[in-house]
């Protein structure tokens, strides 16, 4: 009853919230909406002849045993990116907690990655890493791996995770900073009264106080590799060597934009969006049951 | 997806309605290209000289970004209804820009509407015929064309003691030759993969790429690169792959830094690559024809273009069209045409200016900018050279390179992976004829 003395008018809140609800409708779910439209559709690139066929566009998309592969190829790439980068961050971030000199500096220095767009993130590792520009492969090389990622789907995988995970380091290590630094000193010094030593007061202490930030992190890490990678995955290997880099959102685009093929790009941006929707919901459901605020 | 559209569509809107805002006299003509450098120079200057040249029309060009880029821009232009009214569109985009019978005008169309002078006869048919009906009605104006040629590095050569190879066979043992002197990560290579080791390789053979004369005569196409030439030549490449003494550059030019640093002393890709390699190559070179197998009966036969061509877009008034046409008239006049192949290294695209070229004596000092021409010349076209016509050509070439890579990689045999190509590619030309306007 409260709530409503605070506003004379009922049509105020409304007011209040409606540039908010239309920036919503009109930039997330018209989209959405336009998308899930499309993909009952066979439509050419220009638009100038469109059928409605129902589901055919999903129906091809399962009979393809290449894109169940993408699918797990996408949840393998995610899990990847998500856990190398977290805890990669995670031990930046321990690490720039401690009192040393020149901190702040490290902490700007690591922060940088962040602000590079991901298509640069791609160019800058094939710079090092491209079997015949790179500087890197001459040192693999050396080492006497036959570096060769323009063949080796494997390898080929493995630059993508790592520039993908490298650049998603940057935003994981600013919220694990930010984490780290409002556990109360207290609880950590009252801990070393007690004789727990630095490990043992890092995984009884100090990470079961982060799991908020850590649980934050672990989606939207998810949601980045699912999303914003194809960018990456286009300047460093466009899919390949084979599909060995094709992941569920490079397909999308590369169907969509490339291919012109709007109808099965915006189907399989549709499955995108409930994959992501269902995970986001399982993380909720399941994961924070063990995330203490 | 639909967000990008939208924002896209906005950007558009925001751009022409900023360009329209001031009531201007003249009739402004929009250029989209994707040329940058020196390239764009030479866009920007054509575009100034024929602005100057007359007082009715003002040709306005705008960088789009790269060939899918401009393209893409240009689509989703004109399902929000602006669309500009040239845009440049590459080789490969060709079969989708005509299926849209209706956002296209035809250039032969325009020409004969707006009554300007204009015979086909007057330009090359070994680069007209890309972009004309089998009729020989011309749909798009060429603008900047190119063919594959073997780029070598004469001084390499020579230490090695390997003398400029003709045939297939004879790059072979030269890349191993070379290897043994040195080159021990590359011996020959190439850019575009499927450009030059499928579709340049079977015009060059006389066999088709698919039927119908390669996608030219219809979309219901089938392909059919399985045969025993491209099998071959693939396998040649998978067992040479295996010592390095072909290695494989990836799926775009990415490679092409292996030629100018020396590292691959012969490298097959497209002539418009004389810029960078003049810019940065310090050693002798030497752009050759392609090689052959000697055994194919009836080869060499003739090369294919690549590059763009000029599209314009339908739905605009009249009196846009008339100015279009000017404009493409003021381009095939026979000094600019020289000019452009002088300044771009892009051919000449009407016989007079190639005539004019060779009088001036251009190709003495530099024979490698003639060979490209000589390659699309050096046969009257067949069934199988004439060009290539398949829907979804980008998204196309991805699927051929993967199952290449698969067969360099020794995943799969060179037949298997070919097979596999053919019949992946064959889906998606069925896809592609399924929504190609009838």
């Amino acid at each position: 009853m409260q709530k409503q003395a605070i506003f004379q008018s009922r049509l105020l809140p409304y007011a209040l919230v409606a540039p908010q609800l239309a920036i919503v409708l009109i930039f997330f779910y018209w989209p959405a909406l336009q998308a899930v439209i499309q993909s009952f559709l066979l439509q050419d690139a220009f638009g100038l002849s469109s059928s409605f066929v129902w589901f055919d566009n999903y129906i091809e998309l399962f009979r393809d045993p290449a894109y169940f592969a993408t699918i797990v190829r996408t949840f393998f790439f995610s899990f990847a990116i998500a856990i190398s980068s977290l805890s990669f961050a995670l031990l930046l971030a321990v690490m720039a907690d401690k009192p040393l000199r020149g901190s702040m500096l490290y902490r700007t220095l690591l922060i940088w990655p962040y602000a590079v767009a991901p298509p640069v993130v791609g160019v800058l590792w094939i710079f090092m890493l491209h079997p015949s520009l790179g500087v890197l492969s001459r040192y693999l090389r050396g080492l006497g791996i036959d570096w060769n990622p323009l063949l080796d789907g494997n390898q080929a995988a493995a630059l993508v995770i790592l520039a993908a995970a490298w650049k998603q380091i940057s935003y994981n290590f600013l919220f694990f900073l930010a984490g780290l630094q409002s556990i109360p000193k207290s609880v950590i010094e009252a801990a070393a009264i007690d004789g727990a030593r630095p490990m043992r007061r890092f995984w009884t202490v100090i990470f079961p106080l982060l799991s908020p930030t850590i649980f934050f992190l672990l989606v939207i890490n998810i949601v980045y590799a699912f999303f914003d990678t194809f960018g990456i995955i286009d300047t460093m290997t466009r899919g390949g060597p084979g599909t060995s880099t094709v992941t569920l959102v490079y397909k999308v685009y590369s169907d969509g934009l490339l291919g012109g093929n709007l109808g099965s790009s915006a189907a399989q941006s549709v499955i995108l969006m409930i994959m992501v929707i269902v995970l986001t919901g399982i993380q909720f459901r399941f994961v924070e049951r063990k995330v203490t605020y | 997806m639909a967000l990008r559209h939208f924002g896209a569509a906005a950007a558009v809107a925001l751009t022409v309605g900023l360009g329209a805002s001031p009531a201007l006299a003249v009739t402004e003509i929009q250029w989209w290209h994707a040329m940058t450098g020196a390239n764009n120079d030479v866009i920007v200057k054509l575009a100034n000289d024929f602005n100057a040249s007359q007082s009715d029309y003002k040709v306005i060009p705008t960088y789009k970004g790269n060939y899918p880029d401009t393209m893409n821009a240009g689509i989703a232009a004109f399902r929000a209804g602006n669309a500009p009214h040239i845009m440049q569109v590459f080789e490969v985009g060709t079969a989708t820009m005509m299926a849209a019978t209706g956002a296209v005008k035809p250039v032969y169309k325009l020409m004969a509407e707006t009554g300007e002078k204009f015979d086909p006869k007057n330009y090359l048919p070994a680069i007209t015929g890309y972009y004309s009906t089998s009729k020989g009605e011309m749909l798009s104006f060429p603008f900047n064309s190119s063919s594959t040629v073997m780029w070598v590095n004469l001084d390499e050569l020579k230490k090695a003691n390997v003398e400029i190879p003709k045939t297939w066979p004879e790059v072979f043992e030269a890349g191993k030759k070379l290897k043994a002197a040195g080159h021990d990560t590359c011996g020959f290579s190439g850019s575009w993969v499927t450009w030059v080791n499928l579709e340049q390789l079977s015009a060059w053979h006389n066999v088709p790429l698919s039927s119908k004369a390669n996608g030219l005569d219809g979309f219901d196409t089938v392909l059919e690169f399985n045969g025993p030439l491209q099998v071959k030549h693939l396998e040649n490449l998978v067992e040479l792959q295996k010592t390095k003494v072909y290695d494989y550059a990836g799926r775009t030019n990415t490679g092409e830094g292996r030629f100018t640093s020396g590292e691959c002393p012969i490298y097959l890709t497209s002539s418009a690559f004389f810029g960078n390699v003049k810019a940065q190559a310090k050693f002798n070179f030497t752009a050759v024809p392609m090689p052959y197998y000697p055994d194919a009966k009836g080869a060499p036969q003739n090369s294919i273009i690549g590059g763009a061509s000029l599209w314009v877009m339908g739905g605009k008034p009249a009196d846009d069209y008339k100015g279009v046409a000017k404009f493409l008239t003021f381009l095939s006049d026979t000094d600019r045409q020289v000019y452009i192949h002088k300044a771009s290294g892009y051919l000449p695209i009407t016989k007079a200016a190639y005539a004019k070229a060779k009088e001036e004596g251009f190709y003495k000092d530099q024979p490698y900018l003639e060979t490209p021409l000589l390659e699309l010349t050096n046969k009257e076209p067949t069934e199988n050279s004439r060009g290539l016509r398949l829907g979804n050509m980008v998204q196309l070439r991805d699927v051929w390179s993967e199952e290449i890579e698969q067969a360099l990689a020794g995943k799969k045999t060179a037949k298997q992976a070919l097979d596999a190509a053919v019949e992946r590619g064959n889906t998606m030309l069925r896809q592609f004829e399924k929504t190609a306007v009838k």
